[in-house]
């Protein structure tokens, strides 16, 4: 008996670190997934300016943020490498399983990144190298490809919070429709999240950190570019965050009612649900305390009517409740730094299409520069409740997480190992952006 | 032959379009790690310009190179998911000091390339970059070894309570895969020093790599007839593909005129000649494989038709593909035009 007790910790613990190391690397992936969507449009932009103007300062805006571009990129090329591995190393069965139907999205993937990586290497190295007409040209096609691989990855993502093209028989795929299974009911939504996601981030980051420069005293003509071209990609999309969360988050409570109640830290089933703002979800006592409560806010938002019924955690058996602290806590951050981004993006907006002079303005630089890191940490926040909001199952009442782990004992030791790597890679990646930026002071 | 082209159906379509994905990565991406080791073993007083010529022949492309592999994993799971996950289980150590060299080896490089120019800095970065090279070729080699000498298949009907070293470590920490993973360095260490010889713009450079193409060329010969003389007893399914089978003359004739003509040129300084003679030669032994492991993907029990995903699902991956490569063929040919010299230095 003791032994299958064992026997039983091991496997419990095994799931952990699979989880633990997946976490671990989809989360660093995805800031540098998102710079290489992100910086690739700002570029063109620029580029594209001097295209027109012929003032050199936004040339040089293009060829500093390439140098950038140039680590941020090969470090999501490799981080994403190790991803398409874990797979099949953490959750050979979940691929055995769902390989079939999510191949086919991840090989679309594999070409758009393929286009990128291609157009990027032309548009790093390539200044002497080729006409200035076939640079722009590649720049275009990078962004171009940059944006459509995101959207393939997410459909993946997609299919497993709402399976379609299934066609099960005795716990085995039957029958597999791909087609079917990437036109799930959250694709678009969640396709558009991550995209503007990715512009909102990177474009505001980078509009912070020339800011920031600026509010420290840094007088160049170049940030005002740089501010502007950020600006222009950034600040629409966080704009626009907040319509797209709302689509989002109706699809959830339509198909995945149950991490919508996890994340709005509903427990009661209610007719006219309020909205909770912050509060901490007490799972043993099934209720969330401390949280400000606006009356059928909930309601009105998942359902676009205020005495519309939101089901509760208790409404479902207690063993399918995702661990619900985390994922209501990933979306308030999100939700609560999304709309200050959506702000003060909009702020900015104003300003640039009044034609005041951003650089002036001090308030808003400083706005900026505080909202810098927020996007990241939105995103990261976002991911937390997709993926953890749908726990236990790794494809929504398909599959579960614990059936489809590797069987190989002491995940723990890759789990630890990457760990490691990573940290130390952020590390020198922070320290070789920083000493860049100082260049530009 | 006819047991073969008899056969081809969509699986097998699929199955080949990983071996083009595979041979794509070791021409490209393989020479690439190929140009670590010789960072690594970088000597003499051209030391540093053979690390230059290295870096600035790597820098621009590495990262296309690189998409070869995704694309082969890809079609792999996408294909034959069962083969995907089996391999993905056994060979999770291998594959993952693969994937832990992979982010050292690319990260080193921008980090090198990119970092401030304090010469310590650099050469630290140059030695995780070069020793990365080293490793990762040798454990893809490795994994290879494994797959063809049925270790990975039998290991994978072992019982999941089985001895933990006798499931995850034996099948791939044994003599024959260690000598496939030999073999693999020294190929593409030979591409590198060749495609550098051909990319080189001084003679004193060119010699350097010259030299260094021809004992790898060597090594590669040795590394090829121990492999060989290993499979006899240790996979004993290639060495009856290679020695046997009915296309196995004429495969071992044309791998031989391969690398002779590879090795003449580089005697005889027709470096175009070369680059195109090792690329076939690397070709044919990855035909070889291919052929000698042929109807299995995971041998000694997943054959290609059991491991292939549901017919609708192949089809789909046959179109993206086809269209994957009217945009890939022409954009790699102009990143490869872009960046590789083409002058040429012979007739």
């Amino acid at each position: 008996m003791a032994s299958s007790g064992w026997l039983k910790l091991i496997a419990v613990s095994n799931l952990l670190a699979a989880r633990a190391q997946m976490a671990l690397s989809l989360g660093f992936h995805i800031i540098f997934a998102e710079i290489g969507i992100g910086m690739p449009a700002m570029m063109v932009l620029a580029e594209w300016r001097w295209r027109q103007t012929g003032d050199d300062v936004w040339l040089e805006l293009a060829k500093r943020w390439a140098r950038g571009t140039a680590i941020l990129f090969a470090i999501g090329a490799v981080s994403g490498t190790v991803l398409s591995f874990e797979l099949g190393l953490l959750w050979p069965r979940f691929m055995e399983f769902a390989g079939p139907i999510i191949g086919i999205p991840f090989s679309l993937e594999g070409f758009a990144f393929f286009t990128e990586a291609i157009f990027l290497g032309i548009c790093l190295y390539g200044w002497e190298r080729v006409s200035p007409r076939t640079h722009f040209f590649a720049g275009v096609v990078v962004a171009m490809s940059g944006a459509a691989s995101a959207i393939f990855v997410v459909t993946v993502n997609a299919w497993m919070n709402t399976p379609r093209g299934v066609t099960l028989a005795g716990g085995r795929i039957a029958a597999v429709d791909p087609i079917a299974g990437m036109l799930n009911p959250s694709t678009i939504q969640q396709a558009l999240h991550m995209a503007l996601a990715a512009y909102a981030a990177t474009g505001l980051a980078v509009a912070g950190v020339h800011a920031l420069m600026v509010v420290r005293g840094s007088t160049r003509r170049f940030h005002r570019a740089a501010l502007v071209a950020s600006l222009s990609i950034g600040g629409p999309a966080a704009v626009l965050q907040p319509i797209s969360g709302d689509l989002s988050a109706r699809t959830v409570a339509r198909t995945q009612p149950v991490k919508l109640a996890a994340l709005e830290g509903q427990f009661d089933t209610e007719v006219g649900a309020p909205v909770r703002i912050g509060g901490w979800p007490d799972v043993d006592a099934r209720r969330t305390r401390f949280a400000i409560e606006i009356p059928r806010g909930l309601s009105l938002l998942a359902f676009h009517d205020p005495a519309a019924t939101v089901k509760g955690l208790s409404d479902f058996d207690r063993e399918l409740w995702p661990p619900v602290p985390p994922v209501h806590f990933g979306f308030q951050v999100m939700v609560g730094l999304g709309t200050l981004m959506a702000i003060v993006a909009a702020w900015s907006l104003v300003v640039l299409v009044r034609g005041r002079d951003i650089l002036a303005n001090r308030n808003l630089l400083r706005a900026l520069a505080i909202v810098m890191p927020f996007g990241f940490i939105a995103t990261e926040a976002g991911w937390t409740v997709t993926e953890v909001g749908r726990q236990p199952w790794v494809v929504q009442g398909v599959l579960r997480t614990a059936d489809a782990v590797t069987p190989m004992p002491g995940v723990v030791v890759p789990m630890a190992l990457f760990t490691v790597l990573y940290i130390g890679l952020a590390a020198i990646v922070v320290m070789l952006i920083r000493s860049m930026i100082a260049q530009t002071q | 032959m006819n047991a073969i082209f008899g056969s081809i159906g969509l699986p097998e379509i699929v199955a080949g379009a990983i071996m083009v994905a595979l041979t794509g990565y070791a021409l490209t991406g393989g020479a690439d790690f190929g140009g670590g080791v010789w960072d690594l073993l970088a000597s003499g007083p051209r030391r540093d310009e053979q690390r230059r010529l290295i870096a600035d022949a790597i820098g621009p492309i590495w990262e296309a190179n690189h998409v070869w592999l995704i694309v082969a994993v890809v079609v792999l799971f996408t294909g034959f998911p069962a083969a995907f996950g089996v391999l993905g289980t056994i060979l999770h150590i291998p594959l993952t000091i693969v994937l832990v060299g992979i982010v050292l080896r690319g990260s080193a490089f921008v980090f090198r390339s990119y970092g401030r120019a304090d010469r310590a800095i650099v050469e630290r970065w140059g030695l995780v970059f070069s020793i990365a090279s080293v490793v990762t070729p040798l454990c893809l080699g490795i994994v290879v070894g494994a797959i063809s000498s049925d270790a990975v298949g039998r290991a994978a009907s072992l019982p999941v309570d089985a001895p933990f070293v006798e499931r995850y470590v034996t099948p791939w920490f044994a003599p024959y895969p260690l000598a496939v993973g030999f073999f693999a360095l020294v190929l593409f260490a030979m591409l590198a020093a060749i495609y550098s010889a051909y990319a080189a713009k001084t003679d004193a450079l060119r010699e350097d790599f010259r030299r260094r193409a021809l004992a790898t060329a060597v090594l590669v010969a040795l590394a090829a007839a121990v492999s060989l003389f290993g499979s006899t007893s240790a996979a004993p399914r290639v060495a009856r593909g290679i020695m046997t089978a009915p296309w196995a003359a004429a495969l071992r004739a044309c791998t031989a005129i391969a690398a002779l003509s590879a090795l003449a040129a580089l005697v005889s300084r027709r470096y175009h000649v070369a680059r195109l003679a090792a690329a076939a030669q690397v070709t044919l032994i990855l035909v070889g494989w291919a052929l000698a492991q042929y109807p299995y993907v995971v041998p000694p029990s997943l054959t290609i038709r059991e491991a292939a995903a549901p017919t609708l699902t192949l089809e789909l991956l046959l179109v993206g593909l086809v269209a994957g490569a009217l945009v890939l063929i022409p954009s790699l040919r102009f990143l490869f035009k872009t960046f590789v010299r083409i002058d040429d230095v012979s007739p």
